[in-house]
């Protein structure tokens, strides 16, 4: 569905992506996550045909971004970081508008049904201008939603939701990714592991990794730190967790809660269990802890710095 | 054609709920007004004295003209330099839309609107043509008015493409408002000073000639009508290549 190959952006003197080479298959809901500045909106900028890109080619299906320009955006759903509303306008007449701008017939009818799927149609005849934030950013899934495309781009959908709406929001995401291919951008990882299939970590203007979340994540740490709460005092149980056959790196924290590793894909989780009810402690919490992606970028950053580089 | 039509909808609608355009018509309509009524006044007192002299509409038209050069900046500044503030042009730049069909979308909206205000005006001459016997000029008046929906779209054109140069919208208002006087006066002054083809060619290029002393007196040549058309053109085209090269920025 999406097919990109050596993609590469400069804005002047600077290069915002290099080289970038990737594809997505129907049906696939790929992330791409990265810190700001990245390339990511780069990326879906060139992809939705909104910029050319300096070098390399991108189809989105089966069409060239720059030569088939106008069939690529037919069969796109893009929404941008900034959501794009006309704030005078209802959200029935806005919806319908796009509708029309795609030559969808019944437009107005096509336009309460995407209302009803974000779950705005009670505000159907509301301004855009008084609507909340995350009621902006169904509008603009809505919109994206529209003519019920192909390819989805998603840029940083979830942002500045509370969390209900973050949960519904990946909900409609993936529902929609079951028969259609999504690529939305993230910064967070805990986001790109409940919704995306196969996740795409950008730095500075390259791919660094590529894989899914759950590999992603084992390959890059090797091992798998748990927190461990036990009720009332906790003097003694380092020493005793310490001497289970796999733990490494025990440490007491000034919280009561003690932390432990092992490698990843030998989890000695029950027999710390057992040896801490053993023991005569309450066991109250056992939490593996996942990386933060500000740690795998750290990882894969040195990783770069050292030659060794992963991808 | 049809990508056209939506967007010069939404754009005719949009000067609906605008308070600029509200106050653009007003403006326009108000000063047309007292000019007709004074007019009327001017033409019954010397009715007696003006051998053969019929009141026509050109004193009306001009005018319509006339503020047009301050009214067109008010409505054209705005179409796509704040679709560019406000984040939407990324999104008319990824539906299926040439950049084109955005620019003359734009365009055609604010002409619509100019064209309402202009039927408003129309009472007048019916008025007028009631009250003079056996009625007045009325080629001249379709001359006058062909003049002035000329001129407008001629403005508008120029309007939305230099729109589309800017993102912030008091810029393109007062880039505007300069072309305009630049056109509609300023280039008269060195045509009449200089000399030879120098002179003609920007007696060519002056706007008001092209109005005033042709279709506003009922003179409907093709050098005028090619020097709008080709206005026309250059503002669409001007727009087209700014809303292109956004793309590349």
């Amino acid at each position: 569905m999406i097919q990109v190959n050596g993609l590469t952006k400069d804005y002047g003197a600077r290069r915002a992506i290099a080289n970038l080479t990737f594809d997505a298959e129907q049906g696939e809901i790929v992330g791409f996550l990265g810190p700001n500045g990245a390339g990511k909106t780069t990326t879906m900028r060139i992809l939705t045909g909104y910029m050319p890109p300096t070098e390399g080619t991108a189809t989105v299906a089966g069409y060239d971004v720059v030569e088939e320009s106008l069939e690529v955006r037919k069969r796109v759903g893009y929404l941008p970081e900034t959501v794009p509303l006309y704030t005078d306008m209802t959200a029935l007449d806005y919806l319908k508008f796009m509708a029309d701008l795609r030559h969808i017939p019944n437009s107005r009818e096509r336009a309460y049904e995407t209302l009803e799927r974000v779950n705005l149609s009670d505000r159907a005849d509301g301004y855009i201008g008084n609507f909340s934030k995350g009621m902006r950013q169904r509008m603009g899934l809505a919109q994206a939603l529209i003519h019920r495309p192909e390819v989805l781009i998603l840029d940083e959908p979830t942002i500045g939701l509370d969390p209900a709406q973050v949960v519904e929001m990946r909900s409609v995401i993936r529902e929609i990714g079951k028969d259609r291919t999504v690529l939305l951008s993230t910064h967070i990882l805990p986001e790109a592991q409940q919704i995306c299939d196969r996740v795409l970590i950008i730095n500075k203007g390259s791919i660094v990794a590529e894989d899914t979340p759950e590999n992603l994540q084992s390959r890059l740490v090797g091992s798998q730190r748990v927190v461990l709460r036990v009720r009332g005092d906790s003097d003694g149980l380092t020493a005793r967790i310490a001497k289970i056959k796999g733990v490494r790196d025990v440490e007491a924290k000034s919280d009561g809660s003690i932390e432990f590793e092992f490698a990843a894909g030998q989890d000695i989780r029950p027999q710390v269990a057992k040896a801490v009810i053993q023991g005569g402690y309450d066991l109250l919490e056992m939490r593996p802890i996942g990386l933060s992606l500000e740690e795998i970028f750290l990882e894969l950053t040195r990783d770069n710095a050292s030659g060794k580089k992963s991808s | 054609m049809r990508n056209i039509w939506t967007i010069a909808k939404r754009e005719y609608d949009h000067y609906f709920i605008s308070p600029i355009a509200y106050v653009v018509a007003f403006m326009i309509l108000l000063t047309i007004g007292i000019i007709f009524a004074i007019n009327i006044y001017f033409f019954m007192q010397n009715a007696f004295q003006s051998f053969g002299q019929t009141p026509d509409m050109s004193s009306l038209t001009g005018a319509f003209a006339f503020l047009l050069v301050l009214s067109v900046p008010a409505l054209t500044m705005r179409l796509i330099s704040d679709e560019a503030r406000m984040g939407t042009l990324e999104l008319l730049l990824t539906a299926p839309l040439r950049d084109f069909e955005l620019v003359a979308g734009k365009w055609l909206g604010a002409f619509l609107f100019i064209l309402t205000i202009l039927a408003v005006t129309l009472v007048y001459p019916i008025i007028l043509n009631s009250l003079v016997d056996p009625g007045i000029d009325q080629q001249l008046m379709m001359s006058s008015y062909l003049g002035v929906i000329l001129v407008a779209a001629a403005f508008l054109a120029l309007g939305v493409g230099i729109s589309a140069l800017f993102t912030n919208q008091v810029a393109a208002f007062f880039v505007t408002l300069s072309a305009f006087v630049f056109l509609w006066w300023l280039i008269g002054f060195p045509a009449s000073v200089l000399q030879g083809s120098a002179s003609e060619v920007l007696q060519y290029l002056d706007m008001k000639t092209h109005f005033y002393n042709a279709l506003n007196v009922g003179n409907i040549k093709l050098a005028d009508l090619v020097y709008f058309v080709s206005l026309i053109a250059l503002g669409l085209f001007i727009g087209t290549t700014a809303v292109e090269t956004r793309r590349w920025r």
